[in-house]
């Protein structure tokens, strides 16, 4: 048996009382791509992070191609070979790529040399591992996935062996992300071990030679990824059978509730998010809204959630809502019906110190019932709070506790309880199962499906494609803050798709039948190269990767 | 993450920095020259030893419950209000106006006209810098101190130019009428067989201030306008998503704060001197940052820190009196009280937390 790249034994590690990791093995064998996979919190960034030595571990041992390897800091790290890709990136904006990959790993005081011997590094990794970036672009200026590229590139130039990619696909679109895996494949071809820590087990079955599964701060399995399945990965980490496809019946859409007509969204430094978009949103219907994050969905939701101002025509239930003034506000959307599941549940859909039974009514706390004479009525709204926590499977289902204190997935269960139990026309949706685990999500699907069969209107804002394409009617897709083409999701593809996320048509979306593509989509032949579509997304959008 | 208990959140927290503020203290008085534990006997006892120093404490502290109160209101809102000095000058001027050129019959009509008053003007000079705040985004911690200068200035001027009874020598108003004089705890308590110090400066006021803790307890946690401030406070964009307008909030919580500091002027203008003088409001404004950091902006806890502020500015005065320790010494412990409630709060409370939790774990 060969020597493995990386061998942990006995890593253990808690925070307070939380155990983040109980005692992990792993080993990763030299030139494989190894996979772990778990839900949020099941502790793989924490193993990571003391890989990478950020935390120390309160027990066990690093081995490093054999050798006992102490690794007290990041530094130290990277003089045993390990790189990491943070699902953040950590690149000055304003600095060229080559400044980036210098800084810091500067041969001496002066910079000249350093760049010089950087130019040439960059350009034999470019040759090696197709790792095509140029040099002296600066990187506020390039894409996201180029910004991936450069900080590979980065840890290639530090020599690094072993390459720990966390979450790396969360920005990229299916064509940036085949790319990524084909670049990684090149990784390890020539002989460096990657480790790549998902939630997507597609991604997991797709790229990887071994798979670790991790649940609640223990490894509980590792598999050659050629023997198994994604249901049994999905059962390894969830501890139970899962449901991974989502059961729904055809949708039985009826009269238009939202009528969108021309809605425009100018930001504060001027800048039109939302270009002339039109949308008509039918009663019992889903329709997903498919994008690079940072193409004008989040304002959309904004706008119909009332959280900011818009120009155009927004009817709901025939009834136009004011766009802009005293009216546009959330109070006035809730009053109106709309129901709102916002992106970012821990900054807007909830008080984090807020208890759950305060958090129940948010946005609805105006609601007489809940006012008794000057007070509120506490006691009334706790009962209430406490039932309709047992109804959602919030756990634990105690309304005293404060949202903080919830898993990111109960505390969606929070807000979902809440917004579709308003019993609104039309229920808007961002992100639902971000960073919510596999439990959850099963669940919080299922509450949308029955709201959508109960005849109600739901408009799902996701980054998850996979999402958008199991949960949804109908997809339309935005690109600069406009609809490059709507159509039913059952004819829609990934690559079509894909290609309408950067405002291009290739023959795969032509190819998807009853879709109507807008003009502003580029018509083209053959499948657009991810070149092509970087570089559309990086000149409409260099800054998606902040908005997410 | 667990937390350790909320009493000792609560309580042991600011006990602990209390006592390494007290402890850092004996060391200057070490320093002067003089015996730290006599300072303390001589502290405690000239404040709480007699009805005489129970009511200078209590006088105090009423200052320091109406001006805490303002800040910890603001605080909830997350605007840090540091122009209580000014809204409380400016409320003395209300105080002044309603007493001199109303008339008034009783003393118990006068206490709720000029409480209006006070309230109406102080809320009125926090308005400023509330609307600038809302509207134009001009920071209401620089606008605010700024006020506390114009508010001096007015005031100056207001004395000196227009209050001020023909040929008098001080810039100060006349005596208010003898029907607005407000009773002292001497007067009150009389009536029950209590004996009470004469002397004392303590007041009805008192009574008010406490009022004003349950009332502002209530506001904050058991109306909907206390929830909504609460959450603007703690997430400005989860308000914005709820469709709490933040103008409105910005602007009442103000009015609020400033209507509570005003309010301070009821007992050193109306209950003690029974005119407007220059220093009337002598710094408890920004006592009131003290109080409400270390009352966690929480009413009893703003009850129970000016309690304390009124034991160390009593006690301060006996020292400077008995001894060659100098009434600035106070200002010194004050600074320390603050510091350690304040600023180095994680100080104590983090080797607590884990003091906390490693016991429990041994238990579990």
């Amino acid at each position: 048996m060969t020597v493995p790249a990386i061998e942990l034994i006995g890593i253990s590690k808690s925070f307070g009382p939380v155990q983040a990791n109980k005692d992990i093995a792993i080993r990763v064998e030299r030139g494989t791509i190894h996979g772990i996979i778990g839900e949020n919190g099941a502790g793989k960034s924490t193993l990571m992070s003391i890989l990478y030595g950020f935390y120390k571990a309160d027990a066990g041992e690093v081995f490093i191609s054999g050798q006992k390897t102490e690794i007290p800091d990041s530094q130290a790290a990277i003089a045993a070979g390990i790189g990491m890709v943070f699902q953040h990136f950590k690149l000055v904006e304003n600095f060229t790529v080559l400044e980036n990959v210098v800084l810091g790993a500067e041969d001496g005081r002066l910079l000249r040399p350093s760049l010089a011997k950087a130019r040439r590094e960059l350009k034999a990794l470019a040759d090696d591992y197709g790792l095509n970036v140029d040099p002296d672009a600066v990187i506020e200026t390039i894409g996201v996935g180029q910004q991936q590229r450069v900080e590979i590139l980065k840890a290639l130039y530090r020599q690094a062996d072993i390459l720990i990619l966390d979450e790396p696909t969360g920005v990229l679109t299916p064509a940036e992300a085949d790319q990524l895996f084909r670049i990684l494949g090149r990784l390890r071809d020539e002989g460096k071990t990657i480790i790549l820590i998902t939630h997507k087990l597609r991604e997991i079955m797709e790229i990887t030679d071994s798979v670790s599964v991790m649940r609640r701060g223990q490894m509980i399995a590792t598999v050659k990824t050629a023997d198994t399945t994604p249901t049994e990965l999905a059962e390894l980490m969830v501890g139970r059978k899962v449901l991974l496809r989502v059961d729904k019946t055809p949708a039985r859409p009826g009269d238009p509730v939202l009528e969108i007509e021309g809605l425009s969204v100018t930001d504060s430094a001027g800048v039109a998010r939302l270009n002339d978009v039109s949308l008509t949103l039918r009663k019992g219907e889903i329709l997903g809204l498919a994008g690079v994050a940072g193409n004008g969905q989040s304002e959309l939701l904004e706008v119909l959630g009332g959280m900011r101002e818009g120009r155009g025509t927004v009817r709901l239930n025939g009834k136009p809502l004011a766009l802009s003034g005293p009216d546009a506000d959330g109070q006035a959307r809730r009053a109106a019906g709309i129901g709102h599941v916002p992106e970012d549940r821990q900054r807007e859909g909830l008080v984090m110190p807020y208890s759950a039974w305060e958090n129940s009514i948010f946005g609805y706390h105006r609601d007489s019932r809940w006012q008794n004479g000057p007070l509120m009525d506490n006691a009334s709204i706790t009962a209430n709070a406490r039932e309709q926590m047992e109804r959602f499977d919030v756990r634990p289902p105690d309304p005293t506790l404060a949202a903080r204190n919830f898993s990111g997935g109960n505390q969606q269960k929070i807000v979902v309880a809440r917004e579709i139990d308003q019993g609104p026309d039309l229920l808007l949706i961002g992100q639902p199962t971000r960073g919510v685990d596999i439990g959850a999500i099963e669940f919080i699907h299922q509450q949308i499906i029955a709201l959508r069969d109960q005849g109600k209107a739901i408009l799902l804002v996701s980054v998850e494609l996979d999402e958008i394409l199991s949960l949804s009617d109908r997809v339309a897709v935005m690109f600069d803050g406009k609809i490059m083409g709507e159509g039913p999701a059952d004819s829609a593809t990934q690559s079509g798709l894909g290609g309408l996320m950067a405002g291009l048509a290739g023959d795969d979306t032509q190819a998807m039948a009853n879709w109507t593509l807008s003009a502003d989509a580029t018509r083209q032949v053959g499948t657009p190269s991810v070149e092509k579509i970087e570089a559309q997304l990086a000149e409409k959008h260099a800054d998606a990767s902040k908005e997410v | 993450m667990e937390r350790m208990p909320s009493w000792a959140d609560a309580l042991l927290v600011p006990l602990i920095s209390l006592l390494l503020a007290a402890f850092i203290s004996a060391l200057v008085i070490v320093a002067i020259g003089e015996d730290p534990l006599a300072a303390v006997v001589l502290m405690v006892k000239g404040s709480l030893g007699s009805t005489y120093g129970w009511g200078y404490t209590l006088y105090y502290a009423t200052n320091f419950m109406f001006t805490g109160l303002a800040v910890a209101v603001a605080f909830h809102a997350r605007m840090f209000n540091i122009g209580g000095e000014g809204q409380a000058i400016v409320g003395g001027l209300g105080v002044a106006l309603v007493c001199l050129y109303l008339p008034l019959p009783h003393w118990t009509v006068a206490l709720l006209v000029a409480t209006l008053g006070a309230a109406a003007f102080g809320a009125a000079w926090a308005l400023i810098p509330a609307w600038l705040q809302a509207k134009r985004g001009s920071h209401i911690v620089i606008t605010t101190i700024m006020f506390n200068f114009i508010a001096a200035s007015l005031l100056n001027y207001m004395l000196v130019n227009v209050l001020r009874p023909p040929r008098a020598q001080d810039p100060a108003t006349a005596r208010f009428p003898e029907a607005t004089n407000l009773p002292t705890l001497h007067e009150l308590l009389a009536p029950l067989g209590i004996e009470f110090s004469k002397a004392a400066p303590a007041n009805v006021t008192l009574i008010l201030a406490l009022l004003a803790c349950l009332l502002v307890w209530l506001l904050i946690w058991r109306t909907r306008l206390g929830y909504e401030i609460r959450a603007f406070g703690h997430s400005s964009t989860a308000a914005r998503y709820a469709g709490i307008n933040p103008v409105r909030i910005t602007v009442l919580t103000m009015l609020v704060s400033g209507g509570l500091a005003g309010m301070m002027a009821l007992n050193t203008t109306m209950g003690e001197a029974e005119r407007l003088m220059l220093n009337s409001v002598e710094g408890a404004g920004f006592i009131g940052i003290a109080v409400a950091l270390m009352g966690r902006s929480h009413p009893l806890g703003v009850l129970m820190a000016a309690i304390l502020f009124g034991f160390l500015y009593q006690g301060g005065a006996e020292l400077a009196l008995w001894t060659s320790i100098p009434r600035e010494l106070i200002v010194v412990i004050q600074a320390l009280v603050i510091l350690f409630t304040g600023a180095l709060d994680n100080m104590v409370r983090m080797p607590l937390e884990r003091l906390f939790l490693a016991t429990r774990r041994k238990k579990g």
